[in-house]
């Protein structure tokens, strides 16, 4: 059986990457007693997985230096599931953690968008963000020739880092064109940590092409990948490799916040200039609020903290910067529009539901999102339409404006001590 | 040298670099973690906790996250890929 711990905290913070790190080192630094609690097996958020020394930001030894010499009870490897009025309930691999919080502050970050191909379920075809962490992760990629495909400044990082270890990058397929990216230059080079131009520099002395207007059009294999067809200029050409890393740049974790009934306009949670959201009470800071990358998730998860932790003046200081950094966000979002074409990529046959093996074509045939997981099962599996869900809405404009608890699969266990209501009339019933 | 140390997958022996996740641990040996409902064999896609087709089974635990696990000496993994 396992244990229940309860606790109690001035300010909570869900999801310790930069954005979260900073909000709860700014908490606790303000007197707040805070806890930082994160699914991953360590704090650092996907940028800084594996600590300082698997990472180029040189901020990632600072902020977790800062974090280790504060009060901040860190929990890692413990998911949330359930939130709700100053209470929290979250997994850990022995435990159910029941956290009475005063604040609390959503720093969950953002996933991958996965986009639907023929041969895209392959063992082998992996994210582009994916195989960085799978690498940070221990995994050997020396010698392994491995394609990057989709879209964002993302896709430079990962082949300067997998470069670095040795992998064989054979190209970067960028779906965007040139003209698109040039419109957005000037925005883009003021990208505050200079992501883009470091990783472009590293990337030329190791003459991986960087190919515009190209895209994964197919992935082939039997037990695993062995080669990809990818579209370049209206013309095809079929790859061999080892690895086909793909991402179309980033879709932010609302799950909580909708389960919390936090105001979403647009794809991105709502918040006011202390980053509270619609919810009294609630913050919410970093990808959630906009994809922006590193810097501006610094910056909301500091003036959140301080905010939650009532040291206004602090969080008042700050605001100049965000304000800043929020128009880099806004051109990186033009500069890497999807193209149409990339809807069409999936056969009628393509899964699209990778945890229910629900095709394109069965999903598609329905009227909404909610009809096609009534109907056909698609989104109903253990990653809760993650994955699909976030495709669906750009390949068929559904709109997805709910998540019901638990927000993650638990153990029955946890479910059996949790405080979790088991039905929708319940939980309205006892929330107000 | 990087420290080593040694998982069982599927009841062979693994040799991982210390502080490596059971995701990779799988990669190195069977290629792939899961079974689909269609029957097809799935590997991890997104590395970080989301897509779910990493779970295997470790120590006797089902469904758990392979790449969300880091792996310990002696680790019982069971693939079905």
């Amino acid at each position: 059986m396992d244990s229940v711990i309860q606790r109690n905290f001035d300010v909570a913070v869900i999801g310790a990457g930069p954005a979260g790190i900073a909000a709860a080192v700014a908490a606790a630094e303000s007197g707040a007693r805070v806890a930082l609690l994160d699914d991953n097996p360590a704090p650092g958020g996907q940028i800084w997985r594996g600590g300082a020394k698997s990472s180029h930001h040189s901020q990632a030894g600072h902020w977790l230096d800062r974090l280790s010499n504060s009060s901040v009870s860190v929990l890692a490897g413990t998911r949330v599931f359930y939130a709700h009025n100053g209470a929290l309930e979250a997994e850990s691999d022995d435990s159910l953690w029941q956290i009475l919080y005063g604040k609390l502050i959503l720093a969950t970050g953002a996933r991958e968008l996965f986009l639907p191909f023929p041969g895209w379920t392959l063992p082998n075809v992996v994210g582009a963000g994916g195989i960085q962490a799978m690498v940070k992760s221990g995994l050997p990629i020396n010698g392994k020739r491995v394609v990057l495909a989709g879209t964002g400044p993302l896709l430079l990082a990962v082949a300067a880092y997998l470069s670095e270890h040795g992998a064989n990058v054979l190209c970067i397929c960028e779906q965007a064109s040139f003209s698109q990216l040039c419109a957005f230059a000037p925005a883009l080079a003021a990208f505050p940590s200079k992501l883009i131009e470091a990783a472009q520099l590293r990337f030329r002395s190791r003459r991986a092409p960087y190919i515009m207007n190209a895209w994964p059009v197919a992935a082939f294999g039997k037990e695993r990948l062995q080669s990809v067809q990818v579209s370049e200029n209206q013309r095809c050409r079929e790859i061999e490799c080892d690895y086909l890393a793909c991402g179309f740049h980033l879709v932010p974790n609302l799950e909580l916040a909708r389960a919390l009934d936090c105001r979403v306009t647009n794809g991105f949670v709502e918040v006011n200039e202390f980053q509270e959201t619609s919810q009294p009470g609630i913050y919410c800071a970093g990808e959630p609020t906009g994809i922006g990358g590193l810097e501006p998730a610094i910056v909301e998860g500091r003036i959140a903290g301080y905010a939650a932790s009532g040291n206004l003046n602090s969080a008042k200081q700050l605001l100049a910067t965000r304000v800043r950094y929020k128009k880099v966000v806004n051109a990186m979002k033009k500069a890497f529009a999807l193209r149409p074409e990339l809807a069409t990529l999936a056969k009628s046959d393509t899964l699209l539901c990778r945890c229910e093996d629900i095709s394109f074509e069965d999903a598609r045939k329905h009227a909404s999102w909610r009809a096609a997981k009534l109907h056909s099962r698609c989104g109903m599996g253990p990653c809760q339409g993650r994955v699909c869900g976030a495709a669906a809405e750009f390949l068929f404009g559904w709109t997805i404006d709910s998540s019901r608890p638990p927000i993650f699969p638990v153990r029955c266990s946890s479910l059996a001590a949790s405080s979790l209501p088991s039905s929708p009339a319940q939980r309205h019933g006892g929330s107000q | 040298m990087l420290e080593t140390l040694t998982v069982r997958v599927n009841g062979s022996p693994v040799n991982v670099p210390a502080g490596s996740t059971v995701a990779v641990a799988v990669l190195l040996s069977t290629g792939a973690c899961r079974t689909s409902v269609s029957g097809q064999p799935r590997a991890p896609l997104c590395g970080m906790g989301t897509c779910f087709e990493c779970r295997v089974e470790i120590n006797g635990r089902q469904h758990r996250r392979s790449c969300q696990v880091v792996c310990e000496a002696d680790m019982e993994i069971k693939a079905h890929g």
